[in-house]
């Protein structure tokens, strides 16, 4: 009885508990439902999301470059197709093992393998990387024959960039290579500013644009990247494409270059240092720019070679510098027709005014000295012009003063970048008290002694100028003050839609000057060219041309020793443009050390003015080198800024 | 001749309990349709191997239905002992696999022992609960505690924290059906708190990196939390009703761990959405709410507790594994029960179900 009570008692117990206990578990699997509920109706958009991109994988697909071509249609960067051989590491049968066996029937170099070693770090294992790039037709054909001895590797046509003219115009046209970390911050600096640069533009892009045009115009030219949606699987390995966005194409350039004219003007410096630039000064337009010697782009599209780009950076001629924009150097006589405006405009000094130059001229307790021991005799400004006299023009700054004469020069655009199309640009120097003071950190050396500006007046001094700065004030002169920024690209086509942009044309501002003082410096010039330094290298040429020579010391290079002979010369100018009437062609020329303008520099000017006028080549006597340049000390040259009492 | 056999087939039948095999056997059919999705890429090997495991563990689950609860019951304390031994066994001459040392090698063949404890645990409390029936007092409580705690410390020392998870749910689960106060329970919850700190002490690092990672997943998003991140992912992006069959992208695609074997509720889930869940929970909820009636049915307090013990050892196994799959609980290494892949596993969980199946079908024989 008992322990058929406890029994009862134990078996009633026990129903109690199987029932708490299947309460229980009907509560934990409530609690599981609702955990299932939360996941997958209140959660569900985002997890689908999450799934998406676990599976979906974009592909950029990057657009084709666009092309370069000069204002006649001559193509100066284009892409052309070649064929790669290409290995997606995630589908071989082990990497290394199959570099050795492609090895074995195609050309791979320590340098192949170095430059896919450094790809493959940086990219998905389901991308193509190239291991050789420009296969041989015989190679194709290798591969091709053994193809299935290797999965995962395959011939792929890619596009390269190519330069079909080498070095000409390299500095104008720049080049592309391998997008590095400093491009990267720029694209994404630029991104804020341009739509089409946006950083996911550039997913798939290897190259960017690094100087030159390639650079300044590098979202114009680069497109906008398609996309190709795939299918991953967890290891990254594509199982089908979903959709696909096709890109679009970069757009064309066409430039306002000349490439016959630059060829031509290339050639004409030959082996000297150097840089040339013209201009159309009735729209801007850069007909032709120089920087010798110059670099073949073609060298930097892969990656260039090491031993080449020490050769280049250790050049002493610094192919690398563009002299044309970045390169500044005091500006010599051909500062005195500037300085001649400067007076006219600010109502200093009539054309009449008259001084007597007894050779040199007399300030603060220093003779400043002119070229032609005894003077010039009796001097006004259109003799001051044509025969280059010093001491009118040490006059002349003496009575502006540097204020004045910094005041007007930087109306004409000296001192600050011109705008033109490509990038780095250099300010030069454009002296004044107050640069001066910004200058130098010493407060000794910030001060300015009036006896600086007397050699401002020569264009010597802290006078420092590029080549396209004085082309371009030459050209704003001759504009009558409306300034035009010097371009390189004149239309921006889009191949897709045919649409034409057209680089602006229009003047962005008006210097005020005064006609008949454009005129009468457009004849003084003239003269140069007629009867004065610029006579002989433009003597019988069938169009009135007008031109300055100058004659710049070289101050910066004195330590140089071992250079001494060659480097130590004077920096040769000259700018000039023609017809005089109507002014189609503005030129500034300069020879590295090329010794007297009018030997070095004007004879450049001559060949390029017959070439762009006549369309021929040059009917003048060959430029003279840096060896005649030495006759020049002893032939009756009446140039240059000696002026030994401020470089002491 | 003839009519033995028929005689043997009705015996066979008698022993049957129709809810339970209906029950089982739907999950079965559900666990091949998603072993075939999670598997099929690579070939139908495995589909056909756990079509093999099904048949066999089917075969041994209809031998332990047609055995007597009082036959099962001799052998109860012999299988504790050959188990405890054989866990003393491997933690000396144990083989090492993936860092557990789990498995014995007999030369022809690789044993797990700790999975012999899943069954001979139950049976072996339920006896000696049952053979001091009328006078169980908090001795035998105790003495029970020692039976339960001897080889499952064995077992966490392997370590194999799954198992002695599921292994000391079936020994408490007795205990607590045996009657064990609410007091003491409570008491020893409390201690238990108390003792927390030192057991965190006591875990290895990767129990206590998988507990870490459960609670924020995403600390750690390439390692440990990686599992529990793509299920949740696979899980909820199924969606009310699922990619469907074979559509499952987190599932096609790789993105699931362990995806035939202790991550398949997430390829359910997938393909399946919250419909499949339900259903799948509805099955589970009828699985153990039939154990729970046969063991109150149950004519002798073994078979009570062996049944009531059975049947929750069941529920911890699925709630433990949708809870880890799901993200609600720590990634503990159980399978879904008979949804997984892999054969041990489920001829242990067949053998659950044929002892209810015995113990239901041979209540009158005992009444009689």
């Amino acid at each position: 009885m008992n322990d058929f009570q406890h029994s009862q008692q134990e078996i009633s117990r026990f129903r109690r508990r199987a029932l708490l206990a299947g309460f229980g578990a009907l509560a934990l699997f409530s609690l599981l439902f609702a955990r299932f509920f939360y996941l997958q109706v209140v959660l569900h958009e985002y997890y689908s999301t999450r799934a998406e991109s676990n599976r979906i994988s974009l592909v950029p697909i990057v657009p084709n470059r666009g092309n370069i071509t000069d204002r006649n249609g001559v193509v100066l960067a284009r892409n052309y197709s070649a064929f790669t051989l290409e290995i997606t590491p995630s589908k071989t049968n082990g990497l290394e093992a199959t570099i050795n066996a492609l090895a074995e029937i195609i050309d791979i170099q320590p340098k192949d393998r170095r430059r896919f070693k450094k790809q493959l770090e940086e990219s998905k294992s389901f991308e193509s990387i190239p291991i050789r790039v420009r296969l041989t037709d015989e190679e194709v054909a290798r591969f091709a024959a053994r193809r299935y001895q290797f999965p995962g590797v395959e011939i792929n046509a890619r596009l390269f960039r190519q330069y079909p003219e080498g070095a000409l115009a390299a500095h104008a046209i720049g080049y592309i290579s391998r997008i590095n970390k400093d491009d990267e911050a720029w694209i994404a600096q630029k991104s804020d500013e341009d739509k089409l640069a946006h950083t996911t533009n550039y997913k798939g892009t290897e190259h960017i644009g690094k100087i030159g045009v390639e650079r300044f115009y590098e979202f114009e030219l680069h497109g906008g990247a398609g996309y190709e949606q795939l299918e991953v699987d967890k290891v990254g390995r594509a199982v089908r494409v979903l959709t696909q966005t096709l890109s679009t194409p970069g757009k064309n350039l066409t430039l306002t270059l000349d490439s016959n004219l630059q060829r031509m003007a290339e050639a004409a410096f030959g082996e000297r240092r150097g840089s040339m630039v013209a201009l159309d000064p009735n729209d801007g337009s850069v007909l032709a720019l120089v920087s010798n010697p110059a670099f073949d782009p073609n060298l930097f599209v892969d990656g260039i070679r090491f031993d080449d780009w020490e050769d280049l950076n250790h050049n002493p001629d610094k192919p690398m510098l563009n002299r044309a924009i970045n390169s500044a150097y005091a500006p010599g006589s051909t500062f005195k027709p500037l300085m001649a405006l400067a007076a006219l405009t600010q109502g200093k000094r009539d054309t009449h005014y008259t001084i007597a130059d007894p050779g040199y001229f007399n300030f603060g307790g220093r003779r400043f000295m002119d070229d032609k021991v005894g003077g010039h005799g009796s001097v006004d400004m259109l003799k001051s012009i044509i025969v280059s006299c010093n001491t009118y023009y040490y006059n002349l700054a003496n009575d502006l003063g540097i204020d004045a004469i910094a005041r007007f020069m930087a109306q004409l655009g000296l001192g600050s970048r011109t705008g033109i199309d490509i990038p780095g640009e250099s300010v030069g120097v454009l002296p004044s008290p107050e640069w001066k003071a910004r200058y130098f950190t010493k407060r000794e050396q910030q001060k300015w002694f009036p006896g600086e500006t007397i050699s401002v007046g020569i264009g010597q001094g802290y006078n420092n100028y590029t080549p396209l700065q004085m082309a371009h004030a030459l050209a704003n002169i001759l504009n009558y003050g409306r300034v035009f920024p010097p371009h390189l690209v004149s239309h921006i086509t889009d191949p897709g839609t045919g649409e034409i942009k057209r680089v602006a044309t229009e003047p962005v501002r008006q210097i005020p000057l005064k006609t008949e003082h454009v005129d009468f410096i457009k004849q003084a010039m003239a003269g140069v060219n007629k009867q004065g330094t610029g006579a002989r290298a433009f003597a019988g040429a069938p169009y009135e041309s007008g031109g300055k020579t100058g004659t710049a010391q070289v101050i910066g290079q004195r330590n140089t020793a071992h250079l001494k002979n060659v480097r130590l010369r004077d920096n040769s100018w000259f700018i000039a443009f023609a017809p005089v009437d109507k002014p189609q062609i503005v030129v500034a020329v300069l020879v590295e050390n090329g010794g007297f303008g009018a030997a070095s520099a004007a004879p450049i000017a001559r060949q390029v003015f017959d070439y762009y006028l006549l369309g021929k080549a040059s009917t003048s006597p060959a430029p003279e080198g840096i060896a005649s340049a030495d006759e020049g000390n002893t032939e009756d040259e009446e140039e240059g800024g000696h002026d030994h009492a401020l470089t002491d | 001749m003839r009519s033995r056999i028929r005689h043997w087939r009705t015996e066979m039948v008698a022993h049957l309990d129709m809810p339970l095999l209906v029950i089982v056997l739907l999950l079965m059919g559900m666990g091949l349709i998603t072993v075939y999705s999670a598997t099929s890429s690579s070939g139908l090997s495995r589909l056909d191997n756990q079509m093999v495991n099904m048949a066999v563990a089917f075969v041994i689950m209809l031998a332990v239905a047609q055995t007597a609860p009082q036959k099962l019951m001799r052998f109860a304390f012999p299988i504790y002992l050959i188990g405890l031994a054989l866990l003393i066994g491997v933690a000396g001459f144990g083989v090492v696999v993936n860092g557990s040392r789990r498995w014995l090698s007999l030369g022809f063949i690789r044993i797990q022992p700790s999975e012999i404890m899943k069954i001979a645990m139950p049976l072996m409390l339920a006896w000696y609960f049952h053979k001091n029936e009328s006078l169980i007092n908090l001795k035998h409580f105790a003495i029970a505690t020692v039976i339960l705690l001897l080889p499952i410390g064995l077992i966490l020392k392997q370590p194999d924290l799954g198992t002695s998870l599921l292994v000391g749910a079936a020994g408490f689960f007795v205990i607590f059906f045996a009657g064990l106060p609410w007091k003491i329970m409570l008491g020893l919850t409390a201690a238990g708190g108390a003792a927390l700190p030192f057991v965190w002490n006591m875990l290895h690092d990767y129990q206590r990196r998988r507990i870490l990672t459960l609670i924020d997943p995403t600390s750690d998003p390439l390692g440990a939390g990686y599992h529990i991140i793509q299920s949740t992912i696979a899980i909820g992006s199924g969606g009310p009703f699922g990619k469907g069959w074979l559509n499952g992208t987190q599932t096609h695609l790789d993105f699931i761990p362990e995806k035939h074997t202790d991550f398949i509720f997430a390829v359910l889930s997938e393909e399946w959405g919250l419909l499949g869940n339900g259903i799948l929970l509805a099955l589970f909820l009828c699985l153990v709410g039939r154990g729970l009636m046969i063991a109150a049915a149950a004519p002798t307090l073994f078979s009570r507790l062996l049944a009531a013990s059975i049947s929750l050892v069941l529920f911890i196994y699925a709630f433990v594994n949708m809870g880890m799959v799901s993200g609600i609980l720590p990634v503990v290494g159980v399978p879904l029960p008979f949804i997984s892949y892999g054969g041990t596993a489920l001829v242990t969980l067949m053998i659950g179900v044929g002892i209810l199946m015995s113990i239901h079908t041979h209540r009158m024989l005992v009444k009689k």
